[in-house]
């Protein structure tokens, strides 16, 4: 970014309706959770039009912003004031730029397939209304988290967001793992979120101010210290990692697949998660200022990447590893982020085929899911390609682009981030390029075991006897959202590459991206990448294609150490309990004893005291009125003693 | 100058109210009830029409009125209002008809456990009402003269069987007795003494009054009497109206608050004559006005000391750590408008007079005692919010967060920024709305299953839906969501105090974390998961009543939190202005923005 | 004559009283001695009616006597309702108002 004054025309026009974004699926919201039962009828047209509708007003938007020049763009909107308290001024305000008009049509955009694919997911659910209402929520906290113009809007679509999250984790709150990872996955988020708010305390404390426009002048104006604003960017990447699932706060991801699918589709791989890549490139001027903090984010992305891959490679639950595939994949994100400029655009061109392809895959199964009386477990599975063709040309699709195959998004969007890993140059260049790359087999090597496992080889499963299974194709309402997220996984990749048109687009909000120097020729890489890319693919291929598949998972004994670990989650959820759960609930158990013993009891020691004191005391009163009569004449002894003494002297 | 005495209608309509209600005989507990809900929503209705004719911008008390009460001494009754005594009178006036409205079925005799859930349930569960047997001297007056000595004995007594023993214990405390209720006894065999309905509204009236008095008050011994005048009422709301079975334990909460409150006044009075005294000395005559009292100059020792008498009152009213062992006690054993009143009202009377009159008064001691206050601060943020992790029983849970929402208001007031200041003073109300919606959720909860323990409920989403929501909206809200109103003010407090200790901030913002747990784990202890009790399945979702109850609470949280900027505008002058008067500025930012630099409006 | 000696024999006669008063046992005696204390009380304000040379003192022994008078009426009558129900009239029998 240039260093010129950070300077956002106000919006007018066809933006000043730019607050209709978030209102529209929040009055849905609204009108279903108020409404009650007198809507569940057609509570989810409601909702699925509230998307709608917030979708054709961000097109509509999206084509003014065509219609302006490149550097006139960014429009900020003013709404009321939030939190006026002297020099602290908040406001509610929107900024409507090239960075947020793309989440804008993600989020709206998908977010509409997915309202129109739970229509007939939910259809035999008696609470489907809440879910559009919780759906409708979701929408309106996440646009609000994306069109903030100040971080403090910023960290209150960042909170909303969890809700929602923790709101339709929870959806089948019946389920008492549902419940337990929807709390886990809001204490976890919480964890991140003390780092964004301490952020925008220290903004607030340096620069006197939250809004972007101050906050990001001071950091390109180079008036801030440095330590300082490493500490903001590393709060700040915090916040990220929490909401992102990013090492080492990865472990609710994985828990909230207890959520419905469309859920994990909608915001735990296209949308939610992916808000920590927003908030980096979003905050690109201050990470910009410091090359140590910019480091932490590649080593968190690089490890994060692999911890995914890892994992994914271990479980037999089709969510599951696809959650860890999320995992994995946002870090790539982070890691092209982490670059600086050249890879703002890049993670963000990774992070849109992502949202394209991960929900087309989760949608796809969830077809699945619905057809096998939701059983989720891949060694039930097999054989499913004859019985659903259409969920398995889209879900093909959606593993194709993950994998790289070339000519679909993945291909574009991956190889590029492994090509600029590779160009940082030196030897940090060099282990980041190849941890990517490698990252990019393991890759191949879990989504085609996936993708084997579940369409392809013997079914494992039988029409006849008990477990009795019929799986059959999904009803239009699921299937054509998946065939439009196929389409979108096939095609955005190049779109966005064509032309340089995404890096154009971005420039003015991300920077002139630097071309550097090849390490080595893009020709070669991608000839490289392949390779890998096919080399798990062959593993994945021998090992579960050309071999039958056991119906069971070998028991921990007999796999080697890595799977163990892998099956365990690399032990986060062990470290996790052992660090802060256990020691906590014995603090907390500490905590009532003392209070009960110890502050209480000095209380209750006070008041026995006295009453143990009054109870010896109360023995003078013997009855007699001799003695009575004598401590009499004792008081006026000495009251007479005493005058004289004072008298007297 | 507005010539309409406010404060003093505010004051006279509850006091009147009061003793008229009182003198009701028992049989119409139904016209107490409406004459009471008729005139708390008068007061409503006033207090609002003050708010409207107040001036935030006007320096100094508005609305003041001046009578010599005890001419020798100096004493008067004078009231008036800033922006910080308003809004608490507002919530004053707020919170009453919504307790009333409330407790509207809790001492009918005659259809025990509400018109609701009689029937099927009145036998298994509900049992409270009919065996109202055995606490038969306890109601209203009539027991009172005995209540108070008998009490002392069980204050000593009762560590053993006590309240404070239902934690530890590894079954649950209360349940365990009450849901096998012989089901025999209750409907027939009922025509005990009810308690009576009239004294339970007189009370509340009072109490109204006291509180308005409190906050408007502005000669000292004019605050001191309110301040210790609304102990009187609130003995009474626990010690007689609180759960029916628990006599012994209710006896020692009512006493424990009494004698912990005492205490605590007794301090305040000796640092009330001291004042005096003072002023006697600097002044020609000495004087109890808040005003003249302002301007004296102070020598630091004495300050030092004059502090400490008022903050230790303060400290145990609000409470803070360590003077608050009297509060799960008395939160548990208060009849549910009677919790609300006292954790929404009568603590903020605690933080109310820390940054009313020991912070004005004793500049130099505030100073010097601000890391202790502080540190106390910060503990009872962690104390109470782990504390409340592991209770079992919901109301004494919802006491210790509110111990840790304390600490929040106690850290704004004494980081000596306006902002943080004026984040604590809306923590005051905010903390009233959402723990009062938090424990009238609770006495819902506990009107239908007859207990407080956690243990004895789970899965009630399913079968109260608006419930568990409502339970749940209260909750973000005490867990300071953004949207919800308190965000606003913990926001507010944590930034006022960053900048000026970052040390402490950063502390105090990990307690967000525990804030999500004490709520959350709550709530998924209560209400996800299977139906795990089968006397559960039946419970009847919230009533028209009740819904009538939470509407406005809920919309007042979402309202303040979406648009918080009218009451912010009636609090922040008098803050700034408070903390101006001690030579306190906010500190600048290290880099500020240059004017010209500063992008669009922000 | 030396008005000191007066106050001496005053003296005398109140250590006397509060001896009895402490001492005896029987109720009727202790109410003598108390008798004794209130007239050395009197004459020592008599004494010092003298010595100072106004009526004070005087008046105010009158006063004491009419106590005194009054306090016998009352005295004489609990002790007599005792003795009605106890058979006694020793003060160490009257002890039931006690811790």
């Amino acid at each position: 970014m240039s260093p010129a004054p950070v300077h956002y025309a106000a919006a007018s026009g066809a933006f000043s309706l730019s607050w209709l974004l978030i209102a529209l699926p929040l009055a849905g919201a609204a009108v279903l959770l108020l409404g009650g039962r007198r809507t569940d009828r057609f509570g989810h047209l409601i909702g699925t039009l509230a998307a709608l509708a917030s979708f054709v007003v961000g097109v509509v938007l999206f084509a003014a912003m065509l219609g302006r020049d490149g550097d006139d763009r960014a429009l900020s909107q003013h709404l009321f004031s939030w939190i006026p308290v002297n020099g602290f001024q908040v406001d509610v305000g929107l900024l409507v730029d090239q960075l947020s008009i793309v989440f804008v049509l993600l989020i709206t955009g998908v977010g509409t397939l997915i309202h129109i694919y739970s229509i007939g997911y939910m259809a035999h659910d008696p609470a489907r209304r809440k879910f559009f209402a919780y759906m409708n929520l979701f929408l309106a906290s996440m646009l609000l988290l994306v069109l903030g113009n100040n971080f403090l809007s910023l960290y209150a679509g960042w909170e909303l967001v969890g809700l929602s999250s923790y709101l339709l984790i929870k959806f089948w709150e019946y389920k008492p793992a549902a419940a337990t990872a929807a709390n886990k996955a809001f204490y976890m988020n919480r964890v991140g979120d003390v780092g964004l708010a301490i952020a925008i305390m220290l903004m607030f404390a340096t620069v006197g101010s939250t809004s972007y426009a101050d906050v990001f002048g001071a950091a390109s104006a180079n008036v801030i210290g440095y330590g300082t604003i490493t500490a903001m960017a590393l709060l700040l990447l915090l916040g990220a990692c929490g909401k992102s699932g990013q090492f080492p706060l990865q472990a609710w991801l994985p828990d909230a697949m207890e959520g419905p699918t469309p859920i994990s589709a909608l915001i735990h791989a296209a949308t939610m998660v992916t808000a920590g890549v927003y908030l980096i490139v979003r905050a690109g001027p201050i990470f910009d200022e410091t090359q140590a903090a910019r480091t932490v984010v590649v080593i968190i992305g690089a490890a994060t990447i692999l911890i995914g891959c890892v994992i994914g490679c271990a479980y037999d639950d089709i969510k599951k590893v696809l959650a860890y595939s999320t995992v994995s994949q946002i870090g790539y994100m982070f890691l092209a982020v982490g670059l600086g400029p050249a890879g703002y655009a890049i993670g963000i061109m990774h992070l849109l085929a992502h949202g394209f392809f991960k929900a087309g895959l989760f949608l796809g199964a969830g077809s699945v899911i619905h057809a096998m009386d939701d059983d989720q477990d891949l060694r039930h599975y097999g054989g499913l390609w004859r019985k659903m063709p259409i969920t398995w040309a889209t879900f093909g699709l959606g593993f194709l682009a993950i994998i790289g195959f070339p000519g679909l998004s993945g291909y574009f969007t991956k190889d590029r981030i492994i090509e600029t890993a590779f160009d940082k140059g030196g030897t940090s260049g060099y282990l980041l390029g190849s941890i990517a790359l490698l990252g990019a087999g393991i890759t191949a090597f879990y989504m085609s075991r996936l993708f084997l496992m579940t369409f392809h080889g013997k079914p494992r499963w039988s029409s006849e006897g008990e477990n009795a299974r019929h799986p059959h194709e999904s009803p239009v309402t699921m299937t054509g959202p998946m065939i439009v997220l196929a389409v979108g996984s096939t095609f955005a990749g190049g779109l966005f590459v064509l032309g340089h048109s995404m890096q154009d687009w971005l420039e003015p909000v991300a920077g002139e991206g630097v071309e550097g120097v090849h390490t080595f020729s893009p020709l070669v890489l991608t000839l490289l990448t392949l390779v890998v890319v096919v080399g798990g693919f062959a593993a994945a291929w021998l090992r579960y294609q050309a071999r039958p598949v056991e119906a069971t998972a070998r028991p921990d004994s007999e796999v080697t150490l890595v799977t163990v670990a892998a099956r365990h989650d690399l032990f986060a959820n062990t470290f996790n309990e052992t660090v802060a759960m256990r020691p906590g609930q014995y603090l907390t158990r500490f905590l009532v004893w003392l209070d009960l013993v110890g502050v209480d009891g000095f209380v209750r020691g006070s008041a026995a005291g006295i009453g143990g004191l009054s109870g010896r005391m109360r023995r003078l009163q013997t009855g007699f009125v001799r003695s009575y009569a004598l401590s009499m004449l004792g008081g006026a002894v000495l009251m007479v003693g005493a005058l004289l003494l004072v008298w007297g002297g | 100058m507005n010539t309409v005495p406010w404060l003093t209608i505010l004051l006279l309509v509850p006091t009147v109210a009061a003793i008229v209600v009182a003198a009701f005989p028992r049989r119409l507990a139904t016209q107490a009830k409406q004459l009471t809900l008729a005139v708390t929503l008068a007061v409503l209705v006033l207090a609002v029409l003050a708010t409207f004719a107040y001036h935030p911008k006007r320096a100094g008390f508005q609305f003041a009125q001046h009578h010599d009460w005890i001419s020798t001494f100096g004493i008067s009754y004078s009231v008036g209002a800033d922006g910080i005594s308003l809004v608490l009178i507002l919530l004053t006036a707020f919170l009453v008809p919504v307790v009333v409205l409330s407790s509207w079925n809790e001492f009918d005799g005659d259809e025990p456990g509400g018109p609701v859930d009689g029937g099927s349930l009145t036998g298994t569960h509900d049992g409270a009402p009919g065996s109202g047997v055995g606490s038969g001297g306890s109601d209203g007056s009539g027991g009172s003269g005995g209540g108070s000595s008998g009490g002392a004995v069980a204050a000593v007594g009762a560590p053993a069987g006590g309240g404070g023993t239902a934690v530890l214990v590894a079954a649950p405390p209360v349940s365990a007795e009450t849901v096998p209720a012989e089901p025999v006894a209750a409907p027939s065999a009922a025509a005990p003494r009810q308690r009576s309905v009239p004294v339970f509204c007189a009370l509340l009236l009072a109490l109204e009054a006291g509180l308005v008095g409190v906050f408007a008050a502005t000669d000292v011994f004019l605050f001191y009497v309110f301040f210790e005048a609304i102990l009187i009422p609130m003995y009474f709301l626990i010690g007689s109206f609180g759960p029916v079975k628990e006599q012994a334990q209710r006896s020692y909460a009512a006493v424990k608050f009494l004698i912990y409150s005492l205490l605590g006044g007794l301090l305040m009075l000796a640092a009330v004559i001291g004042l005096y005294v003072v002023s006697a000395e600097h002044l020609a005559h000495g004087t109890f006005d808040f005003a003249a009292l302002r301007q004296l100059d102070i020598t630091p020792g004495v300050q030092k000391l004059l502090f400490l008498g008022f903050f230790i009152a303060f400290a145990i009213k609000a409470p803070l750590f360590p003077f608050h062992t009297w509060l799960p006690d008395a939160g548990a054993q208060a009849p549910v408008g009677g919790a609300v009143l006292l954790v929404g009202l009568l603590d903020k009377v605690g933080t109310f007079g820390l940054i009313r009159y020991c912070i004005p008064l004793f500049p130099e001691a505030s100073d010097w005692f601000a890391p202790l206050v502080l540190a106390l601060a910060v503990i009872g943020i962690f104390y109470g919010a782990l504390l409340a992790i592991g209770q079992r029983d919901m109301k004494r849970l919802v006491s210790y967060t509110s111990l840790a929402h304390f600490g929040f208001i106690a850290l704004g007031l004494f980081a000596f920024t306006s902002q943080a200041g004026t984040g604590s003073v809306l923590y005051m109300v905010n903390h009233g709305l959402s723990t009062g919606l938090l424990f009238l959720v609770v006495g819902f909860l506990v009107a239908r299953r007859g207990t407080p323990d956690i243990g004895a409920y789970g899965g009630l989403a399913k079968v109260t839906p608006l419930l568990a929501g409502t339970f749940l909206i209260a909750g973000l809200s005490s867990l300071a969501l953004p949207g919800t109103n308190s965000f606003v003010s913990e926001f507010l407090v944590l930034v006022g105090t960053f900048t000026y200790n970052k040390a402490l901030a950063i502390v105090a913002t990990t307690g967000i974390v525990l804030a999500a747990i004490y709520v959350l784990y709550l709530y998924q202890r209560t209400m996800t998961g299977p139906v795990t009790h089968e006397a559960n399945r039946l419970l009847p979702d919230l009533s028209l009543r009740e819904k009538v109850v939470v509407a406005p609470v809920i919309a007042l949280i979402i309202g303040l939190g979406v648009y918080p900027k009218p009451l912010i505008d009636i609090i922040r002058p008098t803050v700034t202005a408070t903390y101006a008067d001690i030579g306190k500025s906010d500190p600048a930012p290290t880099h500020p923005v240059p004017a010209a630099q500063s992008g669009g409006h922000s | 004559m030396n008005p000191a000696n007066y106050l001496i024999l005053a003296a005398l006669l109140f250590t006397i009283g509060t001896a009895g008063v402490l001492i005896r046992r029987n109720a009727i005696v202790v109410f003598m001695s108390i008798e004794l204390m209130l007239n050395a009380a009197n004459l020592t304000l008599v004494t010092f009616s003298r010595i100072h040379g106004t009526l004070d003192g005087q008046v105010m022994a009158f006063f004491v006597m009419v106590v005194a008078a009054a306090e016998v009426v009352i005295g004489l009558a609990i002790i007599l309702s005792i003795f009605r129900t106890r058979r006694s009239a020793s003060v160490d029998d009257v002890n039931l108002l006690k811790y």
